[in-house]
């Protein structure tokens, strides 16, 4: 069954075309809220509200698969009495329903008990100075764009090589979103992004058997996502490649991860820092502030205020104002990566990370990707992960992987169904190189990482 | 059920059929040819216990209306998150530009759907009151430290959810449902010098709160996290590469979900990107196996009375004697492959749309007693508890991770390994089942399911297994 030439009817202006209007309904809703804790015993409360709206398209051999039209509010509220705590959420921002959210969360903070580390952020840490990061582009993109964009894209795909016999489909989205936090120190801060992606699934076949492999991009501004040819050319290039993957056997070899994953191991790595596995003791940092984690040549920064990256803001998700640091520097652990009640269960400051770390940035090395095989010679590449084989506790690691074989400094064939194996503390500081290639799509941007060695094990 | 659920969500709004016919009518027609309204209502309470106390607790609502629109094996999707006829006209609107501008249709009467109910459709937020939850956490703390001195951290939490739902539809489906979920969590760290491990139990369902709070319940929990992290305290380095590996009974059962289950989910095979696809009939298992997908079992986290699309759930045979003969199916793409529903569309929630998921898959007894099975194995790995897993569909690649597992050398049990993923190829990894045990069981209710970014409950179990060939990830 299919259908041809479906024309879109809706769509035509900007999705939220009066973002200050929705943004003071926004803080309006926070201040309810915060005043009928108030009246309802709260000692101390904090809310945050948020609104967005999203259109996708998906289109999958040519055809449409799915339109989306997706408009979300919601709000969730903390209140404090008595150093109890006690939360409630709802999507319904109506002044009943917000009032309602508010009597369920203090009824439920007269049966928690007193936690000494609980409450606000200290008021004193409150951001004072709130900057524009330069997040908000609308456009007047309309979901007939989308569905346009998205069939150049898998077309794109689909033509780049005759193995591409069939595809998961393209898709293309625009997303606004629009945000409050707000406490009873009386701070209130706003925040607002726009955001465009696009991705591609394709599949690749020959006598070997099928494979699977995309590409994707992610910006704040339309005009900044890349070309069509691009992301339907690298995903048909990745599915391709990947045809003939085999097994090998297990020994120890290096392993070079490309920037596909190098992020995931620094997103271990601030994991382990952070102050939730920290004071739960679950984690393989413990007591490591200001030991080596790394090598010395290896920096790893949080830059939160940098303009352009959807996750910069000037305050945290309690409030507190953000700053740049180190959290490894000249491969020691800096600092940990703490919000209020983590640093004051570890006795210490937080460090304005309550909601996670904001644009960390692994400082790149100077050679290239082809320039680190040359220097691994022979051993593994991994271009993609499976699984959920990493203990933060202990540090092991064990993962489903796939990717290349390297003979001679060059890849030699595609690999799939091996494990990969070994501790992260080891990994770490068996960091041999850092390629130039960083990954400056995503919010913990890393570039190639060359690992000394790993278990590798298969069939 | 269908009246609980009208009252829920239609009566606050004062919608009745008329406006939901209405609704359809605007939706279907032109190349529309099938709609539906998804009605949701969901409450969830959850309570955490760390470090001695009772530090939080949470209450939220989520309530709103999903609007598909289907042209063939197009879908044009809208919600609200309220209920009322001005957001389900206009999320009708959105849901419908799908289709090029043409005219209304009609949809057929709607009629409701029959289905026995699976599980009683009373509040488990409202069973028991805070305070009992409160003291209950706390007296499972108390509990799981006195097991062991080694025991220095505890974290308890449970959590309660009820939800009605309604599906309307154009093809004359009106369906409701009424669902609770429970669910109780421990998870403990052991210290012994400067080892530290971690161990975790918990279970739940669709089942009454007193049945999950009752003694047995709860310690037993709590005395299987305690000892899984002080075995793991012992653990020894796992061993690297391809040998014959036992799985426990029970959870375990993560193996079929991912090698076998997702493969057979039918947009995989409507696409053709699915590497069992064109496989219908042909053996892909040895004679020994039976995979079934069930969601018509009483009580259990993966069963519905009715799927999210209204269809009654139902037991599919998957694999039969080693056999592909079932696929899981939506009405979309069933639609598209010319065959029926099989009561496995599911979606998150009313913000999601409807895919073929799984509900609870499992796979049927044989013969052997594990003991025997055990002593068959001259060297191998015995892997009794998991963390999860994870499956590339095209290529078939599936992993799964040990959390608990242990050596086997000339078919005695060693010391413990540490945990380890399992990695393997789903179309052919039963070909590989040599022995099945005689010991059945289904996981305790702890499972969900991610396909998409949506995550569903599901349940999973197997008897005792032997598999003639696993690549263990070991560093050994």
């Amino acid at each position: 069954m299919t259908q041809s030439q479906s024309v879109i009817r809706s769509g035509g202006t900007a999705l939220m075309d009066d973002r200050e209007s929705e943004l003071a309904m926004l803080e309006d809703v926070a201040g309810q809220a915060l005043q009928h804790a108030r009246t309802c015993g709260a000692d101390s409360a904090e809310v945050s509200v948020s609104s967005g709206h999203a259109r996708e398209a998906t289109v999958r051999l040519g055809e449409i698969d799915v339109v989306e039209d997706a408009r979300d509010r919601g709000v969730s509220i903390t209140i404090y009495r008595d150093r109890a705590s006690g939360s409630a959420s709802t999507a319904d921002l109506s002044r009943g329903a917000l009032n309602e959210a508010v009597e369920r969360a203090v009824a439920i903070a007269r049966h928690t008990q007193a936690d000494p580390a609980g409450g606000l952020a200290d008021p004193e840490r409150m951001a004072s100075n709130i900057q524009d990061f330069d997040l908000w582009h609308p456009s007047d993109v309309e979901m007939t764009d989308l569905i346009d964009r998205a069939r150049e894209i898998e077309s794109a795909g689909l033509a780049f090589d005759p193995k591409v016999d069939n595809s998961e489909g393209a898709s293309v989205s625009v997303d606004v979103a629009v945000g409050v936090y707000a406490n009873t120190h009386g701070f209130v801060g706003s925040s607002s992004r726009t955001r465009y992606g696009q991705s591609c699934v394709l599949v690749a076949r020959d006598e070997s058997g099928m494979q699977r492999d995309y590409d994707w991009d992610d910006r704040i501004a339309f005009d900044r996502l890349a070309g069509v040819e691009d992301t339907g050319r690298r995903a048909a290039e990745r599915a391709v490649r990947r045809l003939g993957a085999r097994s090998v056997g297990a020994e120890k070899v290096p392993v070079l991860f490309s920037p596909e994953v190098s992020c995931g191991l620094i997103q271990h790595l601030v994991g382990a820092a952070s102050g939730g596995s920290l004071y739960r003791r679950a984690s393989f940092l413990l007591d490591q502030q200001g030991k080596d984690v790394f090598p010395d040549w290896v920096d790893i920064v949080e830059e939160p205020h940098r303009a352009g990256c959807p996750r910069s803001s000037s305050f945290d998700a309690e409030g507190v104002a953000t700053s740049s640091s180190p959290l490894i520097r000249e491969g020691r652990l800096d600092r940990y990566v703490l919000g209020s009640y983590s640093a004051r269960k570890l006795g210490m400051d937080t460090t304005g990370n309550a909601g996670g770390v904001r644009n960390l940035i692994f400082r790149p090395g100077s050679r290239s990707f082809g320039e680190l095989l040359a220097d691994l010679q022979r051993g593994l590449v991994v271009t993609e992960v499976m699984g959920q084989g990493v203990n933060l506790v202990t540090g092991d690691y064990s993962r489903g992987a796939s990717g290349f074989w390297v003979e001679n400094g060059e890849l030699a064939f595609p690999v799939e169904e091996i494990t990969i194996a070994g501790n992260l503390r080891e990994m770490f500081l068996g960091l041999k190189a850092a390629g130039s290639d960083i990954e400056t799509r995503r919010n913990v941007q890393v570039p190639s990482l060359l690992i000394d060695r790993m278990t590798i094990a298969g069939q | 059920m269908l009246d609980i659920a009208t009252r829920s969500l239609l009566e606050p709004a004062g919608l009745g059929q008329g406006d939901l016919e209405t609704v359809l009518n605007r939706l279907v027609g032109g190349a529309v040819d099938l709609g539906d309204l998804y009605f949701q209502n969901r409450q969830s309470e959850g309570w955490v216990l760390e470090d001695g106390i009772v530090k939080s607790g949470n209450f939220s609502i989520d309530r709103g209306v999903g609007v598909r629109a289907m042209a063939g094996t197009g879908t044009g999707f809208a919600y609200a998150d309220s209920i009322d006829m001005p957001a389900l006209l206009q999320a009708a609107g959105n849901a419908r530009s799908i289709a090029r501008s043409g005219k209304s249709g009609s949809a057929a009467v709607v009629r409701p759907v029959e289905a026995p109910a699976l599980y009683a459709a009373d509040n488990p937020i409202q069973a028991a009151d805070s305070a009992t939850k409160v003291d209950l956490l706390r007296t499972i703390d108390a509990y799981a430290r006195s097991l062991d001195p080694r025991v220095t951290q505890v974290t308890v939490s449970l959590s309660c959810e009820h939800e009605s739902i309604l599906v309307v539809a154009s093809d004359g489906t009106l369906a409701g449902d009424v669902r609770p979920l429970i669910r109780l969590d421990v998870r403990v760290i052991a210290e012994q010098g400067d080892r530290r491990e971690s161990g975790n139990a918990g279970g739940g369902g669709r089942y009454a709160l007193s049945i999950l709070t009752a003694r047995e319940s709860w310690q037993g929990f709590a005395e299987e996290a305690v000892r899984q992290a002080l075995v793991n305290l012992e653990a020894v380095d796992a061993p690297a590469g391809f040998m014959k590996v036992v799985l426990g009974p029970g959870w375990p059962g993560v193996l079929l979900h991912e090698a076998i289950g997702h493969g057979l989910e039918g947009d995989f095979h409507r696409k053709g990107i699915s590497a069992f696809a064109g496989r219908m009939g042909e053996r892909v298992a040895t004679e020994h196996c039976t995979v079934v997908d069930d969601g018509t079992l009483s009580e259990r986290r993966g069963s519905l009375t009715i799927d999210d699309e209204g269809t009654p759930s139902a037991r599919n045979v998957l694999i039969e004697d080693g056999r592909l003969t079932g696929l899981m199916q939506d009405k979309l793409n069933a639609r598209a492959m010319g065959v029926k529903p099989t009561g496995n569309g599911r979606r998150e929630s009313f913000a999601h749309m409807p895919l073929p998921r799984m509900t609870n898959t499992y796979m049927m007894p044989g013969e052997h007693a594990p003991e025997e099975i055990i002593a068959s194995v001259d060297d191998g790995v015995y892997a009794v508890n998991f963390n999860g897993g994870q499956v590339d569909i095209t290529s078939g690649k599936f992993v799964f991770v040990a959390s608990e597992a242990y050596r086997i050398l000339d078919g005695k049990l060693g010391p413990a390994i540490k945990g380890a993923t399992l990695i393997g190829n789903g179309p052919d990894v039963l070909t590989r089942v040599a022995m099945v045990g005689n010991d059945l069981e289904l996981d305790s209710g702890v499972g969900v399911c991610g396909k998409e970014g949506q995550g569903v409950p599901v349940g999973v179990g197997q008897p005792t297994l032997r598999i003639d060939g696993l690549t263990v990830g070991g560093t050994q």
